[in-house]
């Protein structure tokens, strides 16, 4: 059983004109073998909350716990994807995918048999022996992915990883994360500024505000998904259905709302 | 944009260059400015260099003072790379290593190899130890400051991937900080390899059997201003083989090594 738990969570980073307030006081339960994307405009603090899942920064205030015990740093149970792949650029395609089952020990024919199953899931077959400059960016990234999936991580986390893909890989990849969450189930926090990606990928989609990052709205979208069997559909066509424009559209609303908001408060105090 | 000369060409330019300064060196010697004894000829040193390698000079030929020098070279160098490429490294990873040392070394490390001298000789004696601190403390600054730099310089995310996945600071270490410096390191090894050469007088000055700078403070002290400049030469076209080496290994190991 891992989730993931956020209680009062506040964050202060310090920087020359004093402390800035990244994160505001916030409380997120995130059920075992959920998918939850955050979503929400730069700066929210939405990689800040994946990066302390992930025990690469700590909170100022409040803790964060994956499968009820406190994060203290960095472990392989919450493997993650990055935006900008972070593979190793002397490893071959088959040794950054095998790197953590040879840190957790994993002996070498054992490792070559699980790496290889990789591979083939990931379509990397023929690219084994590569080295990650010599392939694209989305067959970068799907090596991340097999390089986090192989460990079978109880939490996966991934922080924008489509972000630095092209239009028509980014779709590619998000039908094939669908397929393996579907045939894998894992606790996933899966970062986003993308609102069309978030509906796609997530059963619970976190919607944060500008700075300081609170949660403005959790909207459920597990349910409509499971009863209108949207992992059967091609992703155009899920985009062109009646309830996947509304929860889109309900989310554009939140974070143009706020802004509007934000922008009306400032107004007066500028004047004044 | 200049364009870029031709293999031949650049070669005709350096022969160009050589020839031109033993062309002011013969007419200065020659001119009789200043005694024969004070800027010997280029001819009087090619005639003394040919004695030399045939017959013994304060106990050796050229050839075996050489090769002495190349020896405690060697061991001055691959000690100091042995020490400083590690702890540099160290530096690099360990924020209370670097807090500790980096300040010292700082002060330290413009500290002449030559100043060196007396004490080396002190504390290590004349004989293997002393010629190789003195070797030591000139090559060993760069494989510091270069394993350092490059520690620092590996991208903050791959660590943080390899840590995401499992591994501990050994591992970060092998298998991230090493590769990822490497070609800061070899650039390192490369001006310390220079360095290491270039303080190999200063070792010699104190040793009392062999070496090249041996072989110059004996002949200084005959009078025999031919003879130290053989040693100058000798000195100046090994250390000219041993970057021309390295040049030719960092460049191997960039184009190997360059991720983009």
């Amino acid at each position: 059983m891992s989730g993931i738990s956020f209680k009062g969570v506040t964050k202060r980073f310090g920087g020359r004109d004093g402390e800035v307030l990244a994160i505001d006081r916030v409380d997120l339960e995130i059920a075992d073998k959920e998918f939850v994307a955050i979503c929400g405009p730069s700066g929210c603090g939405k990689t800040t909350l994946m990066r302390m899942a992930a025990g690469l920064d700590f909170p100022s205030e409040g803790t964060v716990a994956v499968g009820g015990k406190a994060v203290r740093g960095p472990g392989p149970d919450r493997a993650v994807v990055f935006q900008q792949f972070a593979l190793l650029p002397w490893k071959t395609v088959k040794e950054n995918i095998g790197f953590g089952l040879k840190c957790r020990g994993v002996p070498a024919a054992e490792r070559e048999r699980e790496v290889m199953r990789y591979v083939e899931l990931m379509g990397l077959t023929g690219h084994e022996n590569a080295y990650p400059h010599q392939l694209s960016g989305g067959m970068q990234q799907r090596v991340a992915i097999a390089r986090s999936s192989v460990l079978q991580p109880d939490v996966l986390l991934m922080d924008e990883p489509f972000g630095a893909l092209d239009a028509q890989t980014r779709v590619v990849m998000q039908e094939e994360l669908i397929h393996l969450a579907r045939r894998n189930p894992r606790t996933v926090l899966f970062i986003t500024h993308s609102v069309e990606e978030a509906v796609y990928l997530a059963d619970r989609v976190v919607v944060m505000s500008r700075r300081p990052g609170r949660i403005q709205e959790t909207i459920d979208i597990g349910a409509t998904r499971r009863a209108e069997n949207w992992e059967a559909q091609a992703i155009e066509d899920v985009m062109d259905r009646d309830s996947f424009i509304h929860f889109r559209t309900r989310i554009w609303k939140l974070l143009r709302h706020r802004d509007e908001a934000a922008a009306a408060a400032q107004r007066p105090a500028r004047r004044a | 944009m200049t364009r870029r000369p031709g293999i031949a060409e650049t070669a005709a330019l350096t022969a160009a260059g050589f020839a031109f300064f033993f062309a002011v060196w013969w007419g200065v010697a020659a001119s009789g400015w200043l005694p024969r004894a004070v800027l010997p000829t280029p001819s009087d040193v090619a005639t003394t260099f040919m004695a030399l390698i045939r017959d013994p000079f304060a106990g050796y030929t050229f050839q075996q003072h050489l090769a002495a020098s190349i020896g405690r070279y060697l061991m001055g160098f691959a000690l100091a790379a042995a020490i400083g490429v590690p702890l540099g490294l160290l530096m690099g990873w360990f924020r209370i290593l670097d807090d500790v040392v980096s300040p010292l070394f700082e002060a330290v490390r413009f500290i002449a190899p030559l100043a060196w001298v007396p004490f080396a000789a002190l504390w290590f004696g004349t004989g293997i130890g002393g010629p190789i601190m003195i070797i030591f403390s000139g090559a060993f600054p760069p494989c510091v400051v270069s394993a350092y730099r490059g520690a620092k310089l590996v991208d903050q995310r791959l660590i943080e991937a390899a840590q995401t996945h499992g591994a501990g600071s050994l591992r970060v270490i092998a298998e991230v900080l090493v590769p990822g410096s490497l070609p800061s390191i070899i650039s390192g090894l490369r001006v310390s390899a220079g360095l290491g050469w270039q303080s190999l007088v200063g070792a010699e000055l104190i040793v009392v059997s062999a070496g090249v700078g041996y072989l110059m403070v004996q002949g200084q002290s005959n009078l025999a201003t031919a003879i130290v400049m053989c040693g100058m030469i000798g000195i100046g076209a090994v250390g000219f083989a041993i970057d021309v080496a390295l040049r030719f290994v960092e460049r191997r190991i960039k184009a190997q090594w360059s991720p983009a």
